[in-house]
């Protein structure tokens, strides 16, 4: 058949160009593992050895034991011993440390009567992170407390995570990443797939031959579809190999659902090509999908906490129903068939996109 | 419907750009089987005109029939029949020589089974052996524009629109190009071909002068050289530059241009005698020089219709 033909003439192309790019060839595998690597290990969200000071004024028995259990908890590393509460103040203005504790003098009274906090903490409050760490400090049992039994009710509740018990960050992440992942590579290839041809002039030759409209964006699209699938393995075996992160659910559901979130992307990079007049504009238009696609897809912040209009935004994009669908299939060990909205948006996004893309590409220069 | 006699007859066709008329209500008529120059000055409209007549640019104003198929309108059926050689090279610089006409080959949808042979012929004929696995973007001017001929001829199209094809080529290969064309041309293949070279213009069955957007001139090289409406004179003096002052003020002189040691200038056909006119000019400086008429070239019909119409510039 003449159309099929074409688009693998198309293909054939597209993966022989491919071949000799170098740059994108080794961008196919580099860009996922060093995304894997930043991500993996600079996104951490449980934070430990926060630098510490101490302004032991009691020096008493108690305050050293203390001192001795608040360093066991890993949360805290005590990096300095100072004298006064403004010692401190100084060391965090510096940023030299996170956190300062200030033992009062009266500390061993303070303990018995809990009327007033027995231990001051100094937090640097300009980073989010580290003013959540303290709140968790607060709750620390005092295992010396011979009161124990008269202040459990003073202990916040304990925060038990399902599905991820260690609460160890990367297997969070990782299910969101690829999501990421793929939207940036998936859009980079395609968005400029079409602009490269017109900016080298290709254009002018290809539409003057019977490929028609469809047929050149489908042949497109077919390579990289396959890169996908390879980009997916080689994050699920780095995701595995370097950070444990388990696929509960069904990998040929993972495989289904990344298929629909792959050619989402493509076509919306398509789309993309067809308007932007250089490559330049359409990587400009790329970094525009991409933000968002990072901080209102769930990726980044919960999406529930997001304001209603975000939220919006959220719901168009592919990588917000990707991430939903990849959490769900990987952490929860759901099937693909209790997700089925996430998908089907995912499908009728690919629809719609391709169709205008089509649309928009006229077989003309002006 | 009746096939018509001409691959191309274009009414009134015009492509402005804002406020630039590129190309303004253009009549052509290419007889089948011929082929037909497209001669004019750069920014001419010559490439507009072609991706006009091959439905690439949608025209302001007015109609073409290609190969009995009205243009602007419903380009489907007309593509395969049409090769067209773009003026800037548009094969894939990072595919071989090979992969190029087999890509072309399979977008065509050339019979898989005779592929192989027509790619080896086309590679015989256009003298791309030797660089058949080198990658196209490597390749000299002239070899790019060998393979984009090859390519564009690869399905065998009646007409075949060439923008400029050998602007790159040195004379030897032109020749060899022009060998092609003409077997092209002999098996039936309508040629519309621009060009700058006043040799490859002669060589056309055909030719129409564009300048600025309007065609000047059409016609056979013979009628257009027997109907440039000027006088041609020669003068081989030993101060050819003292000859040029002494005449380029005259109002009768529309033309003046130095070859090595002589001058030719054209005179329009409403001055009589123009011999004399211009022995006595130069006798008035004393610059010793011999005049004789001649006849027209095309180069000097060039001159003359691009000189005529400066009011198409406003
Ligand atoms: N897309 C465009 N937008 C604006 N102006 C254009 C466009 N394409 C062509 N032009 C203008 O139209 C005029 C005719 O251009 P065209 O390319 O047809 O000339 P040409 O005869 O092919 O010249 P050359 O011999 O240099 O190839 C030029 O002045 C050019 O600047
Ligand atoms: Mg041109």
């Amino acid at each position: 058949m003449k159309p099929l033909s074409r688009v693998m003439a198309i293909v054939k192309k597209e993966v022989r160009q491919l071949r000799r790019d170098r740059l994108t060839f080794g961008m196919v595998v580099g860009l996922p593992v060093i995304q894997m690597l930043l991500f993996g290990y600079a996104i951490n969200t449980d934070v430990r050895h926060l630098a510490t000071a101490i302004a032991d004024q009691a020096g008493s028995h108690l305050s050293r034991q203390f001192i001795a259990e608040l360093g066991q908890t890993q949360v805290v590393e005590l990096i300095a011993s100072v004298e006064t509460a403004d010692d401190l103040e100084n060391l965090l203005r510096r940023g030299e440390i996170s956190i300062g504790v200030v033992i009062p003098h009266d500390f061993d009274r303070r303990v018995g009567q809990r009327s007033r906090a027995a231990v001051h903490l100094l937090v640097d409050g300009s980073d989010p992170t580290i003013l959540g760490v303290a709140n968790q400090l607060r709750a620390m049992p005092l295992g010396f407390d011979s009161t124990r039994s008269a202040t459990d009710a003073l202990q916040i509740i304990e925060v038990r995570p399902f599905y991820n018990p260690e609460r160890r960050s990367p297997v969070n992440i990782i299910p969101g990443l690829i999501g990421v992942i793929l939207t940036m590579t998936m859009i980079l290839f395609t968005s400029v797939a079409i602009v490269r041809e017109r900016e080298r002039g290709n254009l002018e030759l290809l539409i003057n031959t019977p490929l028609s409209s469809a047929e050149l964006m489908v042949g497109k699209v077919i390579p990289y579809i396959v890169i996908g699938m390879l980009q997916l393995a080689l994050i699920l075996g780095v995701g595995r190999l370097l950070f444990d992160v388990p696929v509960r659910g069904s990998v040929l559901d993972l495989y289904m659902a990344a298929t629909a979130f792959v050619a989402a992307n493509l076509s919306l990079g398509l789309l993309i090509s067809t308007a932007a007049a250089t490559q330049f504009q359409a990587m400009q238009m790329m970094v525009f999908i991409l933000l968002p696609s990072i901080l209102l897809s769930g990726f980044m912040f919960p999406f529930d906490g997001m304001p209603t209009f975000a939220q919006y935004i959220g719901e168009a994009l592919p990588n917000t129903h990707f991430i939903r669908l990849t959490r769900g299939i990987m952490l929860r060990d759901a099937a693909l068939s209790e997700l089925l909205p996430d998908l089907v948006y995912l499908i009728g996004f690919t629809v719609v996109a391709m169709i205008f893309a089509a649309l928009r590409f006229t077989k003309r220069l002006d | 419907m009746m096939s018509s006699d001409f691959a191309i007859e274009a009414r009134g066709l015009s492509k402005h750009f804002g406020a630039l008329r590129a190309v303004s209500s253009l009549n052509l008529d290419v007889p089948r089987g011929q082929i037909y120059g497209f001669l004019g000055p750069n920014g001419s409209g010559k490439s507009t005109t072609i991706r006009m007549l091959c439905g690439l640019l949608t025209p302001t104003e007015g109609t073409a029939i290609v190969l009995d198929t009205e243009v602007p309108g419903d380009s489907r059926l007309l593509k395969p029949k049409i090769g067209y050689m773009t003026q800037k090279f548009s094969l894939f610089a990072d595919m071989t020589v090979f992969e190029n006409l087999q890509f072309i080959a399979e977008i065509y949808s050339y019979p898989i089974s005779k592929r192989a042979l027509r790619i080896d012929q086309l590679l015989e004929n256009y003298d791309l052996v030797a660089q058949r696995k080198q990658l196209a973007g490597t390749m000299s001017g002239g070899q790019k524009q060998r393979l984009a001929l090859a390519c564009s001829v690869l399905h065998h199209p009646e007409l075949l629109l060439l923008d400029e094809p050998t602007s790159a080529v040195d004379p030897q290969s032109r020749r060899d190009f022009w060998a092609n064309l003409f077997r092209l041309a002999s098996g039936g293949t309508t040629i519309l071909v621009s060009t700058h070279y006043m040799d490859e213009a002669e060589r056309c069955h055909r030719l129409a002068i564009l300048d600025r957007g309007v065609k000047v001139a059409d016609g056979t090289p013979g009628e257009l050289q027997a109907a440039t409406g000027m006088h041609i004179l020669e003068i081989t003096a030993d101060d050819p530059y003292a000859a040029q002052g002494a005449i380029i003020n005259l109002k009768e002189v529309a033309s003046v241009t130095q070859l090595g040691m002589r001058l030719r200038v054209l005179i329009p056909d409403s001055y009589e005698r123009p011999v004399e006119l211009v022995e006595r000019a130069l006798a008035a400086r004393n610059v010793g020089a011999s005049v004789f008429a001649t006849a027209a070239t095309l180069e000097d019909v060039f001159v003359a219709v691009t000189l005529e119409t400066p009011e198409a510039s406003t």
